[in-house]
């Protein structure tokens, strides 16, 4: 029993990048903006939060610096794509490449700079309950955020009027502007939260998960964080589904590893984009999951006046 | 060995351009009172720790020996294929005579610009392929393994130690092998665990690897990967940790038990020697202890005394010749003989190993 609860740890420690960066890119895509520059952003979230971590002493003080790095990263990319309309597929990509490269070279002088982490949480008397205690009371703060990020923007996109514009705003912006919403005001808002949020994932790998700064050092989280939004068809607490998932297969197959099991490792590391690859494809099977949830103008440009 | 490090920068390609510009200026022909001037390529930015690192602080030192008489210059981050290979042309056309290419993957880039620069010399770390002027020179990395080994041995508790490991390639499985080999000969009952993460570098996957391990009751951790992952795991965890390529004793500060660390100032130092009178050969040089390519970090003061003690002389019986750590009997894990009782494996077979030596659970996944 106490082996389950460290594995369901692990699993959760795993998942929580890719659920906080792939619920930010969900609200973005709900309000019909494709924004691919999520590894990007993440990467300047975790390079801002570290140095501002390592300089201040203070690494909450860094979090707050890398979501709002990856912010005006985003925002960079909403000039782009929402003011000067250009292409969302090209601008996010270059978005990607750009963060990848100039966090790369403002951490040149961090890299193995010793931070003292954010620890997870150790609450007097219940964090030390036998079983329970590591499976409800023990995670990193980022764990317990991050199950709050996807319950609030749940409850916003689903249960809320500024949801509901933001989710018409990706679905019809003709018809929003036409009622007299502000298209191009809201989604901006949109891409800075998406934003914000991937810089937040960035920083709770760079100050948290491995108190470390080194260049590249998401390894493809945000590009697997953008394959979740698709996978949960949209739906904030499918993301939570999704990144446990495949955070639980990554250590299914270190365990297995470490116990002895004679499968090829190979193997065992392509399996949860194994796994990724088959939902997309049973979901797609039915187009009309895809079209009623995938929002209709995800990707489009919008001209208010045209 | 971080011959998979891909780097996205296109720093690489700029320091090409500058190099070119300064090229264009500094590259006529040298005057004999001139200083000497030697190139490296390295795969990573320098930093301070890891593979990097270790061939720059060789390339200082070597600096350091030879006075004013060399001039050195490094490109870092320098990706493997058709970037390191600009580059290695562009560090022989603007006058390096001697150039060290650090990585792997840049063996068959060196080979093409050897051909095209017939009076320089080149040399090139971890690679199998030479040439008139093209050297290669690498470590023996599992004679720090084994003496890892025995400390690890001597410490844990639990008898089981945790293996986070890039790829199966034979030097990474001779490691684990060597460490296995030490562990056992101080600890009867030693069990190392493997995981491989299949990537030479990636933080957040070593950790997973190395949490995991500490969950199954591995209490000494050790890596074959590029990052300082495995220690910080280890030092949050409360377990012991080697750590591997530099001291990361920073990284792990009770927790880190020594680190096997690589040196390559004194053979730097040598190579250009011998380039600079002449006498250089191209050759293929394997060094260990002997030539102090391969020392101990500094013992965490946790390690006892008499096993410091031990681990001292097994190094210097590796050193003077009078140990091997495979020496036979050397049995897999599944009980087959490898080598018989009383001989010593010959380099060939050694850099062909592609399987687990008794003591190290699992299956290794080439392994037929």
């Amino acid at each position: 029993m106490e082996h389950l609860a460290t594995l369901v740890a692990l699993t959760l420690a795993a998942g929580t990048p890719l659920v906080l960066a792939a619920v930010g890119e969900l609200l973005t895509e709900r309000s019909g903006v494709l924004n691919l520059g999520v590894e990007g952003m993440m990467l300047v979230g975790a390079v801002v939060a570290f140095i501002v971590a390592a300089t201040t002493k203070a690494p909450w003080l860094g979090v707050g610096a890398g979501m709002v790095a990856a912010a005006a990263l985003a925002l960079v990319f909403a000039v782009l794509t929402l003011t000067l309309m250009a292409n969302q597929v090209a601008a996010g990509l270059a978005l990607s490449l750009f963060g990848i490269g100039v966090s790369a070279f403002v951490g040149l002088n961090y890299v193995s700079v010793v931070v003292e982490g954010i620890k997870p949480l150790a609450i007097p008397g219940v964090s030390d309950l036998p079983f329970l205690g590591k499976l409800l009371f023990a995670h990193s703060p980022f764990v317990y955020l991050s199950l709050v990020l996807v319950a609030l923007v749940q409850w916003f996109l689903f249960r809320t009027r500024a949801g509901l514009i933001v989710r018409a705003v990706g679905e019809s912006p003709d018809s929003a502007h036409a009622i007299g919403y502000p298209v191009i005001a809201i989604r901006y808002a949109a891409v800075l939260f998406g934003g914000a949020c991937a810089g937040l994932a960035g920083a709770y790998l760079a100050v948290a998960y491995t108190p470390l700064w080194t260049e590249g050092m998401t390894a493809g989280r945000g590009w697997i964080a953008l394959a979740l939004v698709v996978f949960a068809t949209w739906k904030p607490w499918r993301v939570l589904a999704g990144a446990y998932l495949f955070g639980a297969v990554t250590l299914a197959q270190f365990q297995a590893q470490a116990l002895g099991i004679a499968v090829p490792s190979q193997l065992l590391a392509m399996l949860p984009y194994l796994a990724t690859i088959l939902v997309l494809t049973l979901i797609s099977r039915d187009a009309a999951t895809i079209r009623l949830n995938a929002p209709a103008s995800l990707g489009k440009a919008y001209h208010p006046d045209a | 060995m971080p011959q998979n490090c891909k780097r996205w920068t296109r720093r690489a390609l700029l320091a090409v351009v500058g190099m070119a510009a300064v090229g264009g200026v500094t590259g006529v022909a040298l005057a004999a009172d001139e200083p000497f001037k030697v190139g490296f390529v390295y795969v990573s930015p320098v930093s301070d720790a890891g593979w990097t690192f270790q061939h720059d602080s060789g390339r200082k030192e070597m600096e350091k020996a030879l006075g004013g008489k060399v001039v050195t210059k490094y490109v870092e981050n320098v990706p493997e294929g058709a970037d390191a290979e600009r580059v290695i042309r562009e560090l022989a056309q603007s006058g390096n005579k001697i150039i060290f290419t650090t990585s792997f993957g840049y063996m068959n880039p060196t080979l093409k610009v050897a051909k095209q620069f017939p009076k320089t010399d080149f040399e090139h770390a971890t690679g199998y392929k030479t040439d008139a002027n093209v050297g290669i020179y690498n470590a023996r990395f599992y004679e720090g393994r084994y003496l890892a080994g025995i400390v690890a041995g001597k410490m844990t508790k639990s008898n089981v130690a945790g293996y986070v490991a890039a790829f199966p390639i034979p030097e990474v499985v001779m490691g684990i092998n060597a460490f296995t080999r030490g562990m056992k000969s101080v600890n009867p009952k030693a069990e190392v665990k493997v995981v491989w993460v299949n990537s030479w570098f990636d933080p957040g996957r070593e950790r997973e690897a190395a949490e995991t391990l500490v969950s199954q009751g591995a209490d000494v951790l050790t890596h074959h990967t590029d990052s300082t992952a495995v220690v910080q795991a280890a030092e949050a965890k409360k377990v012991y940790s080697v750590a591997y390529h530099s001291d990361m004793s920073k990284y792990g500060p009770t927790s880190e038990l020594t680190a096997v660390t690589h040196q390559w100032g004194a053979y730097y130092t040598r190579a250009v020697q011998d380039a600079m009178s002449g006498k250089w050969k191209p050759g293929n040089v394997w060094g260990g202890i002997k030539d102090g390519m391969i020392k101990m970090g500094p013992f965490n003061k946790i390690v006892p005394k008499d096993v410091q003690d031990l681990v001292n002389k097994t190094a210097a019986d590796i050193g003077a010749g009078k140990f091997h750590p495979f020496t036979g009997p050397v049995k897999d894990n599944d009980g087959k003989e490898r080598l018989a009782t009383g001989k010593v494996m010959t380099d060939d077979v050694l850099s062909k190993m592609d399987y687990y030596v008794e003591g190290v659970q699992g299956k290794l996944p080439v392994s037929k």
